[in-house]
């Protein structure tokens, strides 16, 4: 990339998060908060090394989730499923997981490999229904969302709870030895200190692999190149030997398994049992991942850390006495101002790459002696 | 200028620069109000740019448009309808799924806000359409209608819409000698009612015989005006576009084998109760071009995408190198080396928003030069594409630019140099030289004829009835879904192939 190309890239989304903060400053002016004092209690939760460490631990968590997303993007197939399948896949993997004893790390391989699985077959549902059917994936995929709201409120009552919990619902506490281990030890070996109670979660390297499989995948595969040629133009796609329907079946298949395996790094990482105070919209947190990123792979790793480091911040808010809302009023407008702004760029971009295009060919059409 | 006043439209000295080109410079155009004007010229030019200046696309560098004898600046296209400009796109931009009358009004509805005048724009319509005998029934469906009537329902968009000039970008690209015909009876028509026509077109012979003044463009400038038509003959207005002579179809010696690379034994296809094929046999020998004419909509298209495997036929079969196609995927005939030139490049051919090189795996993407096992071979790919590029003349900044950034001949070109670099056995090609200017035209056909003398087998849909006599060895004719007619293209003439095709003549099939 040369400076223009980066130049490009990056005035939308800069553009984009001054906006909404302005934005945001108004909605806390209103308010009669000073953004100024918001802005730095934020800034202060941010800065530090528990702050960061927390940020990355849930932008790894995002990142596998708006990579999920993003994948089903691509070829324009709006998966907004992705909050069931890992709510699903989480139910499934915590009731395995709560129940084997086997090795620590076969236990955790088995863990994922449900969640991926189940993950993957509740996604698949709104795929065969619309390849069959013609069924709308996102009317199937939301809906899909409230029959896992459902089938989840059954099993976890009855089949799949701990039985030796009278108070709240949830599956068995997964062994402590089939837990992802934590990178705190690593760091030391490279001469980082982490205070005690901070704790950087395994899954960050999980998600590094996550995200080097979709570049592969998406960009260097032919199964990527029929993804995006699907994406960009369905009927050039389909004479070109694409056959749409078992690449609805596939991208769906993938999206739900990485939406699975987004829910792991809960799971495995911090809770250790699926229960009612397992998170819930880490699917739509996804789509907005997705959206600020640009489905690339270097895009939703910003977009990941951005809104964690939003998230982190609005928790400092309360030490000034300013509702917490405040970060998730920046993260709507941003998102909001983003995809508007992309658009902009996106057109701009296009005409002038057009007109250099033009001026360029016409000056080759000169060079031709008459 | 003395005529300054009386014109319709008056550009002088409109000079427009991109970065380091300059697209037009400082030319000159002069419309008498009521008659039809052609432009003509080479693809790049500079009359699209030129067309857009008039149509308010963008603004000139320099010069003055004077529209009725009022000096206008137009600030976006939306001034220069105000002013009574409208233009008729070589693509049309129709919702297929509304009927004509919706169309037309869609973005100027009449009534009020809560009720839509649904009478009021028919009659308003029929009586457009009545005066200018255009024959476009306003409560028809578009998705109804041919290529023909949807330019017609183009045209009534610009005409309700209150324009006096009419630009007309390449509007018989798509048509057959019939449509053409209809299409200047119209136009006639219009100027008769006080309507100013200008006329966009490669195609020389048309433009002589229905314009009232050319306009010659070449590398930005104009290089004649002319105010008598009957004065030039299409070999002067074609050496002054490009200055060489005109390119010719025509293949010299056969060489057709024995070989059936390609054959359709009784296909007929229905859809919704609806016959669209009809019981069509088809022999492709290697080395030879079986034409298909047809107006357009007589399920040339459906036919094509048999071949291809998008729809499966009810009844009848398919072979392909002497191999049944009924249990055989889209990719494997692609595999099989079955080459493919899709009707419309932009809807079926391309991926606009990516690069050249992608572009150019597209339909071999799981072979080499594309792909590497599972892996797309980019380094390979790219050498590939600038073969492409440097083959077939595609005028481009680069092999890392969208496809979008081309201009249409060109995208062409880069679709036409794709399937034929990638070694077709067989080649299923809809209008190949559709929108291509004279020179890249020439290239094409030589490239087919190559091919062709090397065993390429050749299905070939066009609505240029010289281009299909030109380069067939064997002429079917498709009507409604049926062959009625097989001709001998060293025979038949494009007024004869003309009358088979709108069915106002029979033969034996």
């Amino acid at each position: 990339m040369n400076l223009t190309q980066v130049r490009r890239a990056l005035t939308a989304p800069v553009a984009a998060l001054v906006l909404s903060l302005l934005i945001a400053s108004v909605a806390l002016l209103v308010a009669g908060h000073n953004p100024v004092t918001a802005y730095r209690s934020m800034w202060d939760n941010i800065n530090g090394a528990d702050g960061i460490v927390t940020i990355i631990n849930y932008a790894s968590r995002y990142y596998v989730m708006g990579a999920a997303v993003a994948m089903g993007f691509k070829m324009n197939l709006f998966n907004i499923g992705a909050n069931g399948q890992y709510q699903v896949a989480a139910l499934f993997a915590g009731a395995v997981g709560g129940a084997l004893r086997l090795p620590g790390p076969v236990n955790i391989a088995v863990m994922i490999l449900v969640a991926m699985f189940s993950g993957g077959v509740w996604a698949l549902v709104p795929g065969v229904l619309n390849v069959t059917r013609k069924v709308n994936i996102v009317v199937a995929t939301i809906m899909m969302n409230g029959v896992a709201g459902g089938l989840i409120g059954y099993l976890l009552r009855t089949k799949f709870r701990d039985k030796a919990d009278f108070m709240t619902a949830h599956t068995k506490t997964i062994p402590a030895n089939s837990r992802v281990p934590h990178l705190n030890r690593l760091l030391r070996f490279f001469g980082y200190h982490l205070p005690d109670q901070t704790v950087l979660h395994g899954f960050l390297i999980i998600a590094f692999f996550v995200g080097v499989g979709f570049y592969l995948l998406i960009y260097r595969s032919r199964f990527g190149y029929d993804l995006r040629a699907s994406g960009m133009n369905a009927a050039a796609a389909r004479s070109s030997g694409v056959d749409p329907k078992r690449m609805v079946l596939t991208t769906m298949a993938i999206s739900g398994a990485l939406a699975g395996l987004a829910g792991m790094s809960v799971l495995l990482s911090e809770q250790f049992e699926y229960g009612d105070r397992f998170p819930t919209l880490l699917g739509f947190t996804g789509i907005g991942v997705a959206l600020l990123g640009r489905n690339s792979p270097g895009g939703i790793a910003a977009a990941a850390l951005v809104l964690a480091a939003i998230e982190q911040g609005s928790r400092g808010l309360a030490i000034a006495k300013i509702p917490q809302e405040i970060g998730q009023i920046i993260q709507g407008t941003l998102l909001f101002v983003a995809v508007i702004a992309y658009e902009v760029v996106r057109r701009r971009n296009q005409a002038a790459t057009i007109r250099e295009a033009a001026a360029k060919t016409a000056s080759l059409h000169a060079a031709v002696p008459a | 200028m003395t005529s300054s006043a009386t014109s319709a439209i008056e550009l002088r000295d409109i000079t427009k620069r991109f970065p380091g080109v300059i697209a037009n410079d400082r030319v000159n155009l002069t419309v008498q109000p009521a008659t039809i004007h052609a432009i003509v010229g080479e693809n790049g030019s500079g009359k699209s740019t030129l067309m857009k200046t008039l149509y308010g696309a963008h603004r000139p560098d320099e010069g003055t448009i004077t529209v009725n004898g009022v000096q206008q600046q137009f600030k976006s296209p939306r001034d220069a309808i105000n002013a009574g400009i409208g233009m008729v796109f070589q693509h049309f931009m129709l919702a297929d799924n509304l009927t004509v009358w919706e169309n037309v009004v869609l973005g100027q509805e009449p009534g009020t806000m809560l009720r839509l005048d649904r009478k009021g724009a028919i009659t308003r319509l029929q009586e457009l359409s009545d005066r200018y005998g255009l024959h476009v029934d306003p409560e028809a469906m578009i998705s109804d209608l041919g290529v023909g009537q949807r330019q017609r329902v183009e045209i009534l968009k610009v005409l309700y819409r209150g324009a006096k000039i009419i630009i007309l970008d390449e509007p018989t690209a798509v048509l057959v000698p019939q449509e053409v015909d209809d299409l200047f009876t119209s136009l006639r028509e219009l100027v008769a009612g006080g309507t100013t026509v200008i006329f966009i077109s490669h195609k020389l012979d048309e433009v002589l015989s229905v314009a009232d003044a050319i306009t010659v463009i070449r590398q930005g400038r104009t290089v004649a005006e002319v105010n008598d038509p009957s004065t030039v003959t299409a070999q002067d207005l074609a050496e002054l576009m490009v200055g060489s002579e005109l390119p010719n179809p025509a293949t010299t010696e056969s060489t057709v084998t024995d070989n059936e690379i390609l054959v359709l034994n009784g296909v007929t296809l229905r859809e919704g109760g609806r016959t669209i094929l009809d019981d069509i046999s088809i022999r492709v020998h290697a080395g030879e071009v079986v034409g298909i004419a047809g107006v357009e909509g007589n399920g040339q298209t459906a036919l094509l995408e048999c071949i291809l495997g998008l729809h499966r036929p009810d009844t009848g079969s398919i072979e392909l190198e002497h191999r049944d196609m009924s249990a055989v995927d889209t990719r494997t005939r692609r595999e099989m080396g079955l080459g493919y030139i899709p009707e419309d490049r932009q809807h079926d051919g391309l991926m606009l928003t990516a690069s050249l090189w992608e572009n150019v795996a597209l339909g071999h993407q799981t072979l080499p030069p594309a792909a590497k096992g599972v892996w797309i071979d980019r380094p390979a790919l790219r050498k590939h594409t600038s073969e492409v590029v440097e083959g077939f003349d595609v005028r481009t900044p680069g092999i890392e630019v969208a496809a979008y950034a081309l201009s249409g001949g060109n995208q062409q070109k880069l679709i036409v140099g794709r399937e034929m670099m990638g070694d077709p056995k067989v080649l299923v090609a809809a209008h190949p030289t559709r929108g291509i200017d004279v020179g890249a035209q020439a290239a094409v056909w030589h490239n087919l004829k190559e091919a062709r003398a090397k065993g390429l087998g050749v299905l070939l849909v066009s609505a240029d009835l010289d281009e299909l006599i030109g380069l067939s060895d064997t002429l079917l004719v498709i009507l409604r879904g049926r062959i009625v007619a097989t001709l001998d293209p060293a025979k038949v003439t494009p007024v004869e192939l003309g009358s088979y095709m709108t069915g106002a003549k029979m033969a034996a099939a």
